[in-house]
């Protein structure tokens, strides 16, 4: 029975189960709010020391899913199971679980000594032990000078160390961060990013990180799951699911700045199928598709920026042609704006070639990284 | 081109203030009328009471007195008539007292246990409970003073008769404290879970990771936070049952009568001569109580007001 309706669950493919036993798995699970269902019938399998993160806008439910998982929230069916113990009906506290926290929620009126050993001595563990763990998880992330200060006097970097290090001390195997560097600028997210990512190869526990910031999902996952409306839309390595979405929203909200989708059709050429992009004929070669492509389709063609190199318009190696529309130089490189037959592309440049507004181009297609959509079921060919 | 030490014309730096200006008149003029309309009949009390009866009879209220006598503070004190007591109000004082730290102590303990459940431990049906317990601030006294009576005669021999005592909660001050209670819980409630409300959740979420429970949250981690909340909770009660008459004369025995009660009896008995010097001052030391919280505490007492402002 959980198979047939994980099936019917999952739009892209079911999770593929992993070998050895997973660290967190769900099974089938729902969560509504009254009548909204957040999550419906959602499985998951996060393998042990695997660093996972649900990516996907605000509204998704992937904090709501780590929320469930710590058991903050009550489930309304399904299961949760952390390491093969089911914990569907576990306090918060018995899950052995750690979490982090956007706002760092440290306890303000303790020192940061009295926010690491709270967990601690709600345990009842020996007084020693608890001064032996906080020395340890102090040392880990060189807080040691800050013990004895309140939260209120430490900076914002400084304050999730401390919350991360309350997740260390109660020595558990799986981490939950929910938007931890979301309360950061933008060059401590970058620093702490790093020593996440350090932390993790340090101590090989399990991690469920929630983001909404694609480049965290890339930088740090193993494997990124990235949701819309309660329902994981794909779940694969970053390379992956950069290089081969899933389905159009996936290719859509991963890739800064995002994939340049065309209108085309499949068509018989010369004994293969190519693709009918406006007035040209784009061949198949080299694209690395879900199967074979039937002529006579209706479908999106979808190519990122760095997967397009500009020729001149007379070059016949050059796969359609287009307009200038305006340049935009990023330091490192140039996005260049186009205008094909009134579709928008964009195309990554080297800072130095210049291109005038208005003038037409040559473009060819990287086919080995492009995807090609099903116009209706928006799935990848 | 131009020296840098060059002097300026024109304007320049802050833009000169007049001080009297006409806002400056209008506000100040204001403040002044409204300090003296409330300052002038606690001057009127405070001089009468340090005048003998001979003095006051000449009928000059403002003026000052001529001979300070401390005389009719220790008659209202100590030696004052209310009824075949004449002990002035000293025993209503003392009764006040016992009446004020229990019902102080056992309001706001309950009280803020059940902002703290409302804000942080939804239950089903907890919102409809918030809003009957909020009600409940809206039904005027009188509809329930005839009830509470009975509750409360029916409740003390219920007490009697299983402890097999002569216990009375129906004229008694623990009849009264458990009515201060009762009473003050609508709005101590809606004071505490408001406050509680704007505590940030993942604090408390951070709480159930780190294994903490109901009670452990609640003493460890939102009562450390929430002294000022628990400032102005102490204030509004600490004045509001000194300051009772209503229930204080209805559910106590002329034994028992809190200092309101008995400052009524004292000012408004028809017997002898009206001694205005020693009315005023037992105005005045019944008054005192509430008087000195506002001084002591005026500033945590705004922070509090604040923080707990009244918000989703």
């Amino acid at each position: 029975m959980a198979l047939t309706s994980e099936k019917l669950a999952e739009p892209v493919a079911a999770p593929a189960l992993a070998e050895d036993t997973p660290s967190v798995a769900i099974r089938n699970l729902d969560l509504a709010f009254g009548s909204v269902k957040v999550l419906q019938n959602l499985n998951l399998d996060i393998r042990q020391g695997e660093f996972l993160v649900l990516l996907g806008s605000s509204g998704c439910g992937k904090s709501t899913l780590l929320n469930c998982i710590a058991g903050l929230l009550d489930v309304t069916g399904g299961q949760i199971f952390i390491n093969e113990r089911n914990v569907t009906w576990a306090e918060p506290s018995e899950r052995g679980i750690g979490m982090v926290f956007q706002s760092y929620a440290l306890y303000p009126q303790m020192s940061v000594r009295g926010n690491l050993s709270f967990g601690l001595k709600n345990q009842r563990l020996p007084k020693a032990e608890i001064e032996e763990r906080v020395n340890r998880a102090a040392g880990i992330l060189q807080i040691e000078n800050l013990l004895d200060r309140k939260p209120a006097a430490l900076s914002g970097g400084q304050r999730q160390r401390v919350a991360i290090g309350r997740a260390l001390v109660r020595d558990v195997d799986v981490f939950l961060f929910d938007e931890p560097l979301s309360n950061l600028d933008a060059k401590l997210r970058s620093e702490l990013r790093v020593e996440i990512k350090r932390l993790h190869q340090k101590l090989s526990n399990t991690m469920v990180y929630v983001t909404h910031d694609q480049i965290e999902a890339l930088t740090l996952a193993d494997r990124i799951a990235i949701m819309r409306g309660g329902v994981i839309q794909q779940l694969d390595a970053p390379q992956t699911i950069y290089n081969k979405p899933a389905n159009l929203y996936v290719a859509g909200f991963i890739g800064s700045p995002s994939m340049s989708f065309l209108d085309a059709e499949t068509v018989e050429s010369g004994g293969t199928t190519a693709l009918q992009v406006g007035a040209r004929t784009v061949p198949l070669d080299g694209y690395e598709g879900e199967g074979p492509l039937a002529p006579g389709r209706k479908v999106v063609f979808g190519v990122r920026p760095e997967h397009i190199v500009v020729t001149d318009a007379a070059d016949p190696a050059a796969h359609v042609t287009a307009t200038v529309d305006l340049d935009e130089p990023m330091g490192s490189d140039s996005l260049l704006w186009l205008d094909m037959d009134g579709h928008k592309l964009s195309v990554r440049i080297a800072s130095d070639a210049n291109y005038a507004p208005g003038s037409t181009v040559g473009l060819s297609f990287d086919l080995s990284k492009s995807s090609i959509f099903d116009t209706q079921s928006e799935l990848r060919l | 081109m131009t020296d840098a030490t060059a002097t300026y014309t024109g304007p320049h730096g802050p833009k000169p203030k007049r001080r009297l200006s006409p806002t400056n008149i209008m506000l100040y003029g204001t403040l002044f009328v409204v300090a003296v309309y409330y300052l002038l009949p606690l001057y009127v009390m405070i001089v009468t009471s340090l005048k003998g009866m001979p003095e006051i009879r000449l009928g000059n209220v403002f003026a000052p007195p001529v001979e300070v006598t401390f005389e009719p503070w220790v008659k209202a004190w100590a030696e004052a008539c209310t009824g075949i007591n004449c002990d002035g109000l000293s025993r209503g004082f003392w009764n006040s007292v016992q009446i004020l730290v229990p019902s102080v102590i056992l309001s706001i303990a309950v009280a803020s246990v059940n902002g703290y459940a409302l804000a942080n431990w939804k239950f089903k049906g907890s919102e409809v409970f918030f809003t009957i317990l909020i009600f409940g601030a809206f039904i005027p006294y009188q509809v329930m003073i005839y009830p509470i009576v009975i509750l409360l005669r029916e409740a003390g021999e219920g007490i009697s008769a299983v402890t097999g005592t002569n216990f009375r909660l129906m004229g008694s001050i623990w009849g009264l404290v458990i009515v201060h209670t009762i009473f003050g819980m609508p709005i101590l409630t809606l004071l505490f879970r408001n406050y509680f409300t704007s505590v940030p959740e993942e604090l408390f979420k951070a709480a159930r990771v780190d294994g903490a429970g109901f009670w452990g949250i609640y003493f460890r981690i939102m009562l450390p936070m929430s002294l000022p909340i628990f400032v102005v909770a102490i204030i509004l009660q600490v004045t509001g049952i000194w300051n009772d008459f209503l229930f204080g004369v209805i559910y106590t025995k002329p034994d028992t009568y809190p200092m309101t009660v008995q400052l009524n009896n004292i000012v408004n008995s028809v017997q002898g001569v009206k001694e205005y010097n020693v009315n005023m001052a037992a105005t005045l030391l019944t008054g005192l109580v509430p008087l000195v919280i506002y001084f002591v505490s005026g500033k945590l007492f705004v922070r509090g007001i604040a923080a707990g402002a009244v918000k989703g």
